[in-house]
């Protein structure tokens, strides 16, 4: 089983368990980009220091502690402008959006017990959208009720997002930040349930990013995730048919081998005190031009999960 | 050994997928708006919509939903609307200058019956039910009918329909179209206690759509300037993005979503822009109400060289005459006397033109060979009979042009189209009204989803979910009922003969006739293939 982890994750997990009994962890690879925590590299000289951070981001605290790979945020910032034209680079997302939707409304509902045929059925409850980009979830979300947090580590993303959300006063209020995860739990800022959809795949360690999605809830909140499978059916429609083919998404969007599998995700967010409830999968009808849940999880997915209500136990750090 | 914790994690983690797989599926909620959701019928709620949205006042004339046109197809979407959890809360305005609409109690029963009339199919029922309108019907008049007979000039052939056939009460109700207008507004009233002003009496005279910039950037710059305390730049900022409606006494309303549902000469259609294509048929329809001696329970059409002739109950003992005709003849028979009428009327349903149909044994050994497949249908087995004789004529004759339209586009961003704005048909089989209920019905559908994922309802995206699902079912039932408008309208042997054989086709198989009265009935999609 453990050959299938991403080699970012199985590093993460290997070192984690090696820390606990004391082994010399292993050379650094290449591959490796490591978003140190502090405990890790205070317990061993042997780590290599830290990569350049790449260009500095605007705004935000200027910590070396990210999950976030430059050169993923500068993917996006490029085609920033087109966040809201629905048959732009980003119509996937909106065509997509309102099954994802469906699913966060109903697990939430059910999670926070509320009225499901309520107009506003998240009144109240403080959202975080990690990985905004345009807030094409975040204004739905303001619209169903919820006091909405989006963050971004793209500036022009942000700018975006506050543009758009401007102009209709249920949106309005939605506080966007350009910042990190990370950054925001140095705030200690809590949500009641956070949401990062489709922004797993470009992080570089998926293990640091769950925990700071964890330690982002509060004790008996909801976390809800979506990501892409690490299969050969996603590699070809999603990769190969999205991207080279059909022209869908620009090329290089996904890297197949940092896609992440449920199996994986639901292990990253166990140790990271979240256990999920609920996955479903999403399925495309190209001649409705529709995206529908399903059982198929093979191709794109999306997870609940709750976190736990006690504190997690060290063995993760 | 270091793999085996992380072995022990794996295995729990398939368990609980394989788990969480399953539960999935049964707990994905399905969006409400499937079921309609209708409120108890004592408990009318206050419906005072919330006019703080975020903390931000809205202004009185700051709506979610502006309906052009307060007819039967504007106050059913109001009623839906209304009537469905996730929407109860938009506000909507009616708009129209209809005195009519202020009417509050039920409409007597006695009284001469309004020659305008409208026959509801059992699909558009079960709609009325849905939203709690049907019970305000069934206190006014109205009229069931159980049996349909259509035949025509040549007598060689004829088909009868029986509600029976496919083990239903009825066939469809007629109803006057101002009884349906007040049900749906008393039902309206219901939900509504501001009902008052929600409802414009006034024309709409210019329609202002948002400029495209808001999809695209305009300029990085940020809005701190516009969305800032003050109120005035803020709402400036908001309105911006609502279409803006100019009315006749000077009122300005800003709306996300305006439908227009103003009729087959809509003035909203016009001022957007929206093509359509169509002919108008060379015929108008004479319309009006007759008496009878006993009560009528059956719907006949009998389809004569100039066009087809129908009588329809209403109620008590009148029926509804719609006779299509060319127009010299419409305003010929519009001028004459009612006793030349009457009789005019009465020749064209009994002898004029040609002769009755009977069935041969040709009819019976079909009938014979096809009755193998399912159950007989009732009606197989019936013979012609003559329509009742009407004795006198109670209401004016009206007449009006027919013609076949349809819009190219239904909808456009904050923007839809429904009921005779988006298309007409010929009446030819009682249907046009139908559709109108059905788009209603589907609008309000789509607005109730696209509330229950936080969508704008003003999104092109979400509007065109409706377009679609209804432009293939209107756009099929204009093309059956032209069909049969230019089949019938030819007088020539072969074809003659070729109708003939449809009529015995549809009266004598009994599968045939199960999905043709089903198609009709609003119960299935396609007459043919299901």
């Amino acid at each position: 089983m453990l050959h299938r982890v991403a080699p970012s994750l199985r590093r993460a997990l290997a070192s984690s368990t090696a820390l606990l009994r004391g082994a010399p962890l292993p050379s650094p690879h290449a591959q490796w980009r490591p978003c140190a925590s502090a405990a890790a590299s205070a317990s061993s000289s042997s780590l290599p220091p830290p990569p350049p951070q790449g260009p500095p981001r605007h705004g935000g605290g200027g910590s070396s502690t990210s999950s976030l790979n430059p050169a993923e945020v500068a993917k996006f910032a490029s085609i920033a402008e087109t966040w809201w034209d629905s048959q732009g680079p980003f119509k996937p997302l909106h065509l997509m959006n309102p099954a994802r939707l469906s699913f966060i409304r109903s697990t939430l509902c059910r999670h926070f017990r509320r009225d499901p045929y309520s107009a506003k059925p998240l009144e109240g409850l403080k959202l975080i959208d990690v990985g905004c980009g345009g807030g094409i979830l975040s204004e739905p979300l303001a619209r169903m009720g919820a006091t909405v947090t989006g963050i971004d580590a793209g500036d022009e993303n942000i700018k975006i997002a506050h543009i758009h959300a401007a102009s209709d006063p249920t949106t309005a209020s939605i506080e966007y930040c350009c910042t990190t995860a990370e950054d925001l739990v140095k705030e200690n800022r809590q949500f009641d349930a956070v949401i990062s959809l489709e922004v797993i795949e470009h992080v570089d360690n998926p293990l640091e990013f769950c925990k700071s999605l964890s330690a982002l809830t509060v004790p008996n909140g909801a976390t809800v995730l979506s990501t892409i499978n690490r299969s050969m059916r996603a590699y070809a429609t999603a990769i190969i048919g999205a991207e080279y083919i059909l022209r869908l998404l620009p090329i290089g969007t996904h890297e197949w081998s940092k896609l992440v599998t449920p199996e994986e995700l639901v292990l990253a967010l166990q140790r990271a005190s979240i256990s999920v409830e609920e996955m479903s999968g999403f399925v495309y009808n190209p001649f409705t031009q529709g995206w529908s849940l399903s059982d198929d999880i093979s191709i794109n997915y999306i997870a609940y999960g709750i976190k736990k209500s006690e504190t997690p136990s060290t063995i993760s750090q | 050994m270091a793999p085996t914790p992380a072995r022990a994690a794996a295995a729990a983690a398939h368990a609980l997928l394989r788990r969480t797989r399953c539960s999935a599926a049964a707990n994905r909620i399905r969006p409400a708006a499937r079921d309609f959701y209708s409120a108890p019928a004592g408990a009318a709620e206050p419906q005072g919509a919330p006019a703080n949205v975020a903390g931000v006042k809205l202004g009185d004339d700051e709506l979610d939903v502006a309906i052009v046109g307060g007819g039967m197809v504007g106050l059913a979407v109001a009623c839906a609307l209304s009537n469905m959890p996730l929407t109860k809360h938009l506000r909507v305005a009616i708009i129209d200058s209809n005195p009519a609409l202020k009417s509050r109690g039920y409409l007597k029963k006695d009284g001469v019956p309004d020659s305008r009339v409208s026959t509801v199919t059992p699909a558009t029922i079960s709609f009325f039910r849905d939203i709690g309108a049907w019970e305000h019907i069934l206190q006014q008049r109205h009229a069931f009918f159980g049996k349909m007979q259509v035949w025509d000039y040549t007598g060689l052939g004829y088909t009868r329909y029986n509600a029976r056939d496919v083990c239903k009460e009825y066939l469809g109700c007629v109803v006057e179209n101002k009884v349906l207008c007040n049900s749906l507004l008393l039902r309206l009233q219901e939900q509504k206690e501001d009902i008052q002003k929600m409802i414009y009496p006034t024309r709409l005279v210019s329609l202002a759509f948002p400029s495209k910039s808001r999809q695209g950037t305009a300029g990085l710059k940020s809005p701190s300037t516009e969305a800032d305390s003050t109120g005035h730049t803020s709402e400036a900022l908001r309105r911006s993005n609502l279409v803006k409606l100019d009315l006749s006494d000077g009122q300005t309303l800003y709306s996300k979503l305006v439908i227009g549902a103003d009729g087959s000469k809509s003035n909203v259609r016009r001022t957007v822009g929206i093509k359509t294509s169509g002919w108008s048929y060379p015929q108008s329809a004479i319309i009006c109400t007759v008496e009878h001696i006993a009560e009528n329970d059956t719907a006949w059409q009998r389809f004569l060289p100039s066009g087809p002739i129908a009588l329809l109950p209403v109620g008590d003992n009148f029926s509804n005459i719609v006779w299509t005709m060319s127009p010299e003849e419409a305003s010929h028979h519009k001028s004459t006397s009612p006793e030349e009428f009457l009789k005019s009327v009465n020749h064209a349903l009994d002898f004029g033109h040609g002769p009755h149909p009977n069935s041969s044994s040709l009819d019976r050994y079909m009938e014979r060979l096809f009755s193998g497949i399912g159950d007989t249908a009732a009606s197989t087995q019936e013979c012609f009979e003559v329509p009742p004789k009407a004795i006198g004529l109670i209401s004016d004759r009206m007449a009006f042009p027919l013609s076949l339209m349809h819009s190219h586009d239904y909808v456009s961003k904050g923007l839809a189209l429904v009921g005779d704005a988006a298309h007409t048909v010929h009446p030819l089989a009682g249907q046009g009204v139908n559709l109108g209920f059905g788009d209603a019905a589907a609008l309000a559908n789509v607005i109730s989803e696209g509330v229950s994922v936080g969508a704008d309802i003003g999104d092109l995206s979400l509007l065109s979910r409706y377009e679609k699902d209804r432009k293939a079912a209107n756009i099929a039932m204009a093309a059956v009922l032209d069909g049969f408008q230019k089949m019938y309208s030819v007088d020539f042997g072969p074809l003659n003969v070729l109708r003939a054989a449809a009529f015995h086709g549809a009266q004598f198989i009994s599968p045939l006739k199960k999905n043709i009265i089903s198609y009709a009935m609003g119960d299935r999609k396609s007459p043919l293939f299901s």
